[in-house]
């Protein structure tokens, strides 16, 4: 009787008893909730044009943070003295590394597998995410780094709003990171539906024999859709490097745009805005209210009970299409 | 391989019958109202133009679908809907239109496979073989051998069903409906994508089953010639309705069939 | 020339469906027995058998259990670390409470355990299908690491959250805990990974097998076929949690010596995969081979460039070998999708023509 009351009653009496605090910890969650949204739409993209589940999405969030951070420290090495030049140079380097990176998974995974079982790809990425992380690891080292965010202009400090009997701080690089994620999702939104390459995209998801047909360059678009999709990922890896760190660590916290996927779906942008948000506040709600009941650190599996809770009523996620079998 | 039980009917008697059933999927009607049987030991054929629904006819008796409307009644047990499990077990097996075997399996282990309801030494045994597992396979691999003898598929029986050319590949299929012993077979298009070769084949099996075995047939199919040469009685479905019902010569002649098939808007 | 089976018919189905009909490979087969018997623990020294031998044998067995429910069963699973964590703590607990009962008996037992847990992890596979089945796995990786975390009566009160394997005995002689010598370990692991394996083979050749490989080749005809879907699945996860269960018990008890909360974390899960998707989804023999390379691959990468004169700092060795196990799947993928067993196959037909081409 005494469990019931503390997991149905307590918490919401907390929640009103602290109303500051309850709109910090929905702040925390949102803006976790953000950082989860891009990784999952890196996955989506991907996805959506090459029906490739990429694993290695959240090796390359953080591979690209690594690029950047080291290419900074090389170039302040070597004599370019200004910080702010030096960051955006190296920024620029990284651009192209990740265009690299681009191609060389189409040329060196995509191409040999085309028409292959999607469950192949997958574990082709999953050899990517092997084989990037001792890259990661040989070329960075595997200590932690430090984001560059000064250099790049970014915020630092809060900003205090008294509010509800006591006050909210929110961190000036959170605002940025909804922010930038705001235009990102907003741009690829319009890109994917308005223009003709995102026609194109949205034709080789569908069916990619029947995109050949019509004349489509298969290589191409999924050189666009990678590049994007690491363009994303350094965004993220930016982003997150500059609330905490820079490490390896991220790769598998990166694993949580899975729940995000399964409740906004596969192939659903605003699925995986409206996922992430779920899984992110959902996230922060359970382990600070609930978590004391069970001990810390439920953060680690809330989010993965939380989808396979909706998928076990929606086998398909919040977004996605009813899959009618036909035999 | 033993003669089909079938419980207590006769040959004649009604072993299914289907009534009033209705199937759509969200705004699309499959099937709407319809009622047909199908007796023990005849061959029946179901034809119509393409997307009439007669593949999901089979579905819905198969227990794959649940219409929305109806009973379906078989060996004297009426319900609602079939269960897949329940379908198996009470006799009925069925080969698909795209040939839905198990590819990366050898044609033996897939019509092995197909022994597994029938198979009942338990996981225990399972796990030394040798012994009353092992006696048990045997048992079932006799019986399997004698399919493929039937089927003349001898040559072939170790292959990986995958790389098979498509019209063995049905052949198998139907080797593996065959080895569930089914009081009631379901043949989605059995003859398609076969040359006259093949098709003469395939016909002399379905009716060899259907003589030596007594096994009661349902057969989709579009060659004409093989319906009115085999089938008993023909039931003819259009748009999700059926428009007429008869032995071959009467559905030949029928003018709303002819009408369906030429295309006349209506 | 040698590898022929001219002259050797089957006259029973029995004697049709052994696993190894053909007389060279039962030869074959007995050799390697006999070397992994006998030559290995009187002349392999103590490093040979400890982080080569012993660690090899029990990856095998995790890799057996992961293939009998991704390669056979067609069921993603990225929660074997967490299974093979179940058996280790549930031998651990197991064997300190009931410190009279044979060790052997709690390390087969514990297997049990994580068996019933992974038909609890494997319940959403009733609804679910695929990747996201996948997800309910990982959900298991991710909640049965932070129990063995939070659950301070697993480790037994220990306050450093580690557990430390006591000295048990059979037959007088010390196999389990710090005094307990490499050969006899060695010899423990390789009879319950072998008898194991004969297990394993045996359940994949009868009707078990079948419907496994029914379910995940077209799991909606196996369903029609009478298959039931949900116990087949269930059982899937059963058998495959046993096995890795054991290898986790083995981990701890005979390899190690201990463990620490991060020592069944998802790279193990990671580390397993990869060594089924190398040596061949759906193959015994594949779990075996694959188990060898990307184990093996690290500690070569070690020792031979020492050997050479331009020895590696170990840290650049394990980026290096993750590089090469990255590159391998890929490759491996592009070539010959079914792994390092199918390459032997092929290589076992060349054999069966040789000297002539075809």
């Amino acid at each position: 009787m005494s469990l019931l009351y503390k997991i149905f009653f307590t918490p919401f009496v907390q929640m009103a008893a602290a109303p500051d605090l309850l709109v910090q910890t929905l702040w925390e969650g949102l803006v976790a909730g953000v950082l989860y949204a891009l990784i999952a739409l890196g996955f989506v993209l991907i996805f959506k044009a090459s029906g490739v589940f990429n694993f290695a999405q959240g090796i390359m969030v953080v591979f690209g943070a690594l690029t950047l951070v080291g290419l900074y420290d090389l170039l302040t090495q070597y004599g370019l003295s200004i910080p702010a030049v030096a960051a955006f140079v190296a920024l620029g380097l990284t651009i192209a590394v990740m265009f690299l990176l681009a191609f060389g998974v189409e040329l060196m995974i995509l191409r040999p597998l085309v028409n292959q079982p999607d469950i192949i790809l997958f574990m082709a990425t999953f050899g990517l995410t092997y084989f990037l992380i001792g890259l990661g690891e040989l070329v960075f080292g595997g200590n932690p780094k430090i984001m560059i965010s000064e250099q790049l202009y970014l915020p630092r400090g809060a900003v205090d709003l008294k509010m509800l009997g006591g006050f909210v701080s929110l961190q000036k690089i959170d605002i940025a990171a909804a922010i930038i994620a705001s235009i990102m999702v907003a741009g690829l939104a319009v890109f994917f539906s308005k223009t003709r390459i995102g026609r194109a995209l949205r034709a080789v998801a569908d069916s990619h024999k029947a995109a050949l047909a019509v004349g489509i360059s298969l290589e191409q678009i999924w050189v666009i859709v990678w590049f994007t999709s690491g363009l994303v990922a350094l965004v993220t890896g930016i982003m997150w490097g500059a609330r905490s760190e820079v490490s390896f660590a991220l790769q598998i916290i990166a694993l949580r745009a899975l729940p995000v996927l399964i409740l906004g779906g596969f192939t659903s942008i605003p699925g995986a805005i409206v996922g992430g948000l779920i899984i992110g506040i959902g996230e922060k709600l359970g382990e600070f209210y609930w978590g004391p009941l069970l001990g810390s650190g439920i953060e680690s599996w809330l989010a993965y009970f939380i989808a396979l809770a909706f998928l076990l009523f929606r086998p398909q996620g919040l977004f996605g299409e009813k899959i009618i079998e036909r035999v | 391989m033993r003669a089909p039980s079938g419980a207590g009917i006769a040959a004649g008697d009604v072993l299914l019958a289907v009534e009033g059933v209705s199937l759509a999927f969200g705004g699309v009607k499959a099937i709407t109202g319809v009622s047909f049987d199908i007796r023990k030991g005849e061959i029946r054929a179901i034809i119509g133009p393409n997307g009439a629904g007669k593949t999901s006819m089979l579905n819905v008796i198969n227990g794959f679908y649940h219409p929305q409307a109806g009973r379906i009644t078989f060996k004297g047990t009426t319900r609602k809907a079939m269960r897949p499990h329940a379908a198996a077990a009470g006799g009925i097996a069925r080969t698909f239109q795209n040939v839905a075997l198990f590819k990366s399996m050898t044609t033996l282990d897939n019509i092995m496979a197909a022994r597994a309801l029938k198979m009942h030494k338990s996981f225990f045994w399972q796990i030394f073989r040798y012994g009353p597992a092992l006696r048990e396979e045997v048992e079932h691999r006799k019986t399997v051998e004698e399919i493929i003898d039937f089927l003349e598929i001898e040559h072939i029986r170790r292959i990986p069903v995958g790389k098979l050319p498509y019209g063995l590949q049905k052949r198998v299929e139907l080797g593996r409906a065959l080895a569930m012993e089914p009081d009631l077979l379901l043949l989605d298009e059995p003859m398609a994508g076969m040359n006259l070769e093949e098709k003469e084949d395939m016909s002399r099996f379905v009716i060899d089953v259907n003589n030596q075995y007594g096994t009661t047939i349902a057969l989709i199919e579009h060659d004409m010639g093989v319906v009115m040469d085999l089938s008993d009685r023909v039931v003819v479905l259009d748009h999700g309705c059926k428009i007429a019902d008869g032995t071959p010569n009467e559905v030949k002649k029928d003018q709303a069939v002819i009408d369906a098939y030429l295309g006349i808007a209506h | 020339m040698f590898y022929r089976e001219a002259g050797q018919f089957k006259t029973s189905y029995a004697s049709d469906e052994a696993v190894f009909p053909i007389r060279q490979d039962k030869i074959g087969i007995i050799v390697i027995l006999l070397v992994a018997f006998v030559a290995i623990p009187l002349f392999g020294n103590g490093f040979l058998l400890q982080a080569v031998m012993i660690p090899f044998l029990i990856y095998t067995l995790a890799t057996i259990g992961l293939n009998l429910l991704t390669g056979y069963t067609g069921l993603l699973s990225l929660g074997t670390g967490a299974f093979m964590g179940v058996g280790a703590y549930a031998c651990y607990k197991l064997a300190t409470v009931f410190p009279e009962v044979n060790i052997l008996v709690w390390i087969l037992a514990s297997g049990f355990v994580a068996a019933a847990v992974g038909v609890f992890f494997g319940l959403p596979s009733l609804r679910i299908k695929g990747f996201y089945l996948a997800i309910a796995t990982l959900a298991a990786q991710f909640f049965l690491q932070w129990c063995f975390v939070r659950i301070p009566w697993l480790v037994n009160y220990n306050i450093s959250n580690a557990i430390e394997v006591p000295t048990r005995t059979l037959f007088g002689i010390a196999v389990v805990g710090p005094t307990a010598s490499p050969q006899v370990r060695y010899l423990i692991v390789l009879t319950i990974v072998v008898v194991m394996t004969w297990i394993a083979s045996n359940i994949v050749r009868g009707r078990i097998g079948r419907m496994w490989m029914a379910v995940r080749d077209m799991d909606i005809a196996a369903e029609l076929m009478g298959i039931r879907l949900l116990p087949t699945k269930l059982l899937a996860f059963a058998v495959s949690s046993f096995y890795c269960g054991v290898a986790g018990a083995m981990m701890v008890f005979l390899w190690y010596g201990g463990a620490e909360a991060d020592t069944f974390n998802i790279n193990q899960s990671f580390f397993v995969l990869s060594m089924v998707i190398i040596g061949g989804l759906g193959s015994l023999l594949g779990s075996y081979l694959g188990a060898a390379l990307i184990f093996i691959l690290p500690i070569l990468l070690r020792l031979v460039p020492a050997e050479l004169g331009m020895p590696l700092h170990p840290a650049t060795a394990e980026h290096l070998s993750f590089i090469i196990v990255g590159a391998l799947i890929i490759l491996f993928l592009i070539v010959e999708p079914h792994g390092l067993a199918r390459l032997w196959q092929l290589a076992k037909q060349k054999l069966r023509v040789w000297p002539y081409p075809y």
